[in-house]
């Protein structure tokens, strides 16, 4: 278990640094960012100077290094627009993206499973039908479609909620709904193929011929081992939820990191669209190893394997 | 999670309608339409999809108080919606075409490399998967957008870089595999360049196997497409998309929301229907890829 652990780590960090340095290449391609914050007809000595508080002088394997040690101690770099630093502005963002994130996530879990589960113990049932005809038209509907649809019917048409912003419960249901069709959809989907595997099984069929009742083969027999599958999903939109929140929060002009990263872009603010490219990055790397150690708590088949190589 | 057809003692008395499930047919047909207008758009749009029409702002369509003259109404500045609706469908399909063969010629050349020279160029192929698995592709598309700034060409390549890791598994994995059997062995032993081996033996044995895997592509690249349109960062106005119009269709939503329904409703349709005929197409094809 320490070995896996550890190689998933090293991946892990190996990922990170393939962001960062992604992050550093395409911002040198991108051009000199001396000509892009001033502009072209600025007086040379302002461009000169600009370029050496920048460090943009040196040579590139140099601002590289720079730029790494840089990070590492928690320096981003300053917003090029009112010049706070960048990451302040991420973090300062993310109480409102978690706000509408986690209500969503919980919900996600607690319709998508069971009705994963429902659906694939009614097999090919008129209620499997539907549960997947809602799953397939959840997961292909765009949010922002779906966000902009839920506006019109229930701000614009019955005036029963706010059509945005951010002050109050009532602001946050929407946006939250919008988040909980999609998930759910997904979840519903993975827990119905992962759940039908497992009742495939030779040992369900063991454990009902043993005489167990059908409810304590699914309870005791089925889930625990359909479960492994809907983790590594459930970490996945978990690590993904801040990404996720991008459109979302644009829909709804609500104060996120994914309002701000999308107005960075339009900005070309690259201060802060890295500070939160390597916040999320760090953000789902990070998930995904949570989720790889649960995967070792979880699996006896990993700890055994792993035993074996001592 | 392979839903394959109920087994029927005789497949001779099988029904059309549980081979070819009617909500298929309908997805399918629908398919075939969107496609037909993506390709005849010019010759069909009742007035060019930029004609300004300013004394028929924010017209209605037809049925809620509009004319015959704009079938899906006008939107702020008086551009025939219907006209715009097509141009959109061309141009958003067009990306979504472009970006989905890209996207599996990249996979492709890194599976076919990675499986071929195995040692270091695997583990970094495999190394680059590993990154573009765990990162939402949304992600790195805003970064490069807020970057390079905002070109169709650039837009396209882009686009084509979504995906790529699906194609990438499949193609080294099914090489690998294919590279023990006979025929590879036998092909090889003849004569043939490693170059004919993989495209004239392995890529027709793999070929249906990528083709499902680009029906999941697609529809993502339109909704990826259409989502960063709609935000603004995707295809630039004058040029119109599905997204686009949704994006700008949104100041109006109080007022003119026909601007916003029609091609949400296009998008809606468009890719429940690639799903829906996707999942069929892998029952059929690949029982083994869900």
């Amino acid at each position: 278990m320490g070995r896996y652990m550890l190689s998933r780590s090293l991946r892990a960090l190996l990922t990170i640094f393939l962001v960062v340095g992604f992050a550093f290449t395409i911002l040198r391609l991108s051009g000199d960012p001396a000509m892009m914050i001033l502009s072209a007809d600025a007086p040379p000595e302002a461009i000169a100077a600009f370029r050496e508080s920048w460090g943009l002088d040196a040579p590139l394997w140099q601002q590289f290094w720079g730029y790494l040690m840089n990070i590492l101690q928690g320096n981003f770099g300053v917003s090029m627009r009112d010049a706070s630093p960048a990451m302040g502005l991420v973090l300062e963002a993310i109480p409102a993206t978690l706000a509408l994130a986690l209500p969503a996530f919980a919900l996600n879990l607690l319709i998508g499973i069971p009705a994963g589960i429902f659906a694939a113990l009614h097999r090919n049932s008129w209620m499997d039908r539907v549960v997947m005809s809602f799953s397939v038209a959840g997961h292909t509907l765009p949010s922002f479609v779906l966000g902009l649809l839920l506006v019109l019917i229930f701000a614009v048409s019955l005036g029963w909620l706010p059509s945005g912003g951010f002050n109050g419960v009532e602001h946050a249901v929407l946006p939250i709904l919008t988040l909980t069709v999609g998930g759910a959809a997904v979840l519903a989907r993975y827990t119905r193929s992962s759940m039908l595997e497992v009742l495939g099984q030779p040992y369900i069929r063991a454990a009902s011929a043993k005489g167990l009742r059908w409810s304590q083969v699914v309870v005791r027999h089925a889930l625990p081992n359909a479960a492994l599958p809907i983790v590594t999903i459930a970490g996945l939109m978990f690590g993904g939820l801040i990404a996720g929140a991008v459109v979302v929060e644009s829909v709804f002009s609500w104060p996120g990191v994914g309002r701000l990263t999308v107005s960075a872009v339009g900005n070309r603010d690259l201060a802060v669209v890295q500070a939160a490219l390597l916040l999320i990055t760090v953000s789902m790397v990070a998930t995904n190893l949570v989720v790889d150690a649960i995967y070792c708590l979880f699996d006896p088949r990993l700890r055994a394997n792993s035993g074996a190589h001592h | 999670m392979a839903v394959l057809a109920p087994s029927v003692p005789n497949a001779s008395r099988r029904y059309f309608w549980q081979e070819y499930p009617p909500l298929v047919v309908v997805g399918i047909a629908w398919i075939l339409g969107i496609f037909m207008i993506a390709a005849l758009a010019d010759l069909i749009a009742p007035y060019t999809y930029t004609a300004l029409d300013l004394k028929a702002r924010l017209q209605p369509p037809v049925g809620f108080g509009g004319t015959t003259r704009h079938l899906l109404g006008t939107d702020e500045l008086g551009r025939d919606v219907l006209s715009r609706l097509l141009v959109s469908v061309q141009v958003s399909l067009l990306i979504a075409f472009a970006s989905t063969l890209l996207s599996a010629t990249i996979g492709l050349a890194l599976g076919f490399l990675a499986a071929h020279f195995k040692g270091w160029l695997e583990q970094v192929v495999l190394a680059l998967i590993d990154f573009q698995a765990s990162i939402p592709f949304m992600i790195i598309a805003l970064a490069v957008l807020a970057f390079f700034g905002n070109t169709l060409v650039l837009f396209i390549c882009l686009m084509g870089c979504h995906g790529w890791e699906r194609s990438a598994r499949i193609t080294r994995s099914l090489t690998i595999a294919a590279n023990e059997q006979g025929y590879a062995n036998a092909v090889h032993a003849l004569g043939a360049s490693s170059w004919r081996v993989y495209f004239k033996h392995i890529l027709p044995n793999i070929a249906s196997t990528l083709i499902v895997s680009m029906t999941l592509t697609f529809p993502e690249v339109i909704l990826l497409e259409s989502g960063l349109s709609f935000l603004g960062l995707g295809v630039q106005p004058p040029m119109t998309s599905l997204g686009n119009m949704v994006g700008y269709g949104r100041e109006y939503l109080q007022t003119a929301p026909w601007i916003l329904l029609a091609p949400s409703c296009v998008i809606v349709l468009t890719t429940f229907s690639i799903s829906l005929t996707g999942d069929w197409l892998r029952d059929r094809l690949d029982p083994t890829l869900r």
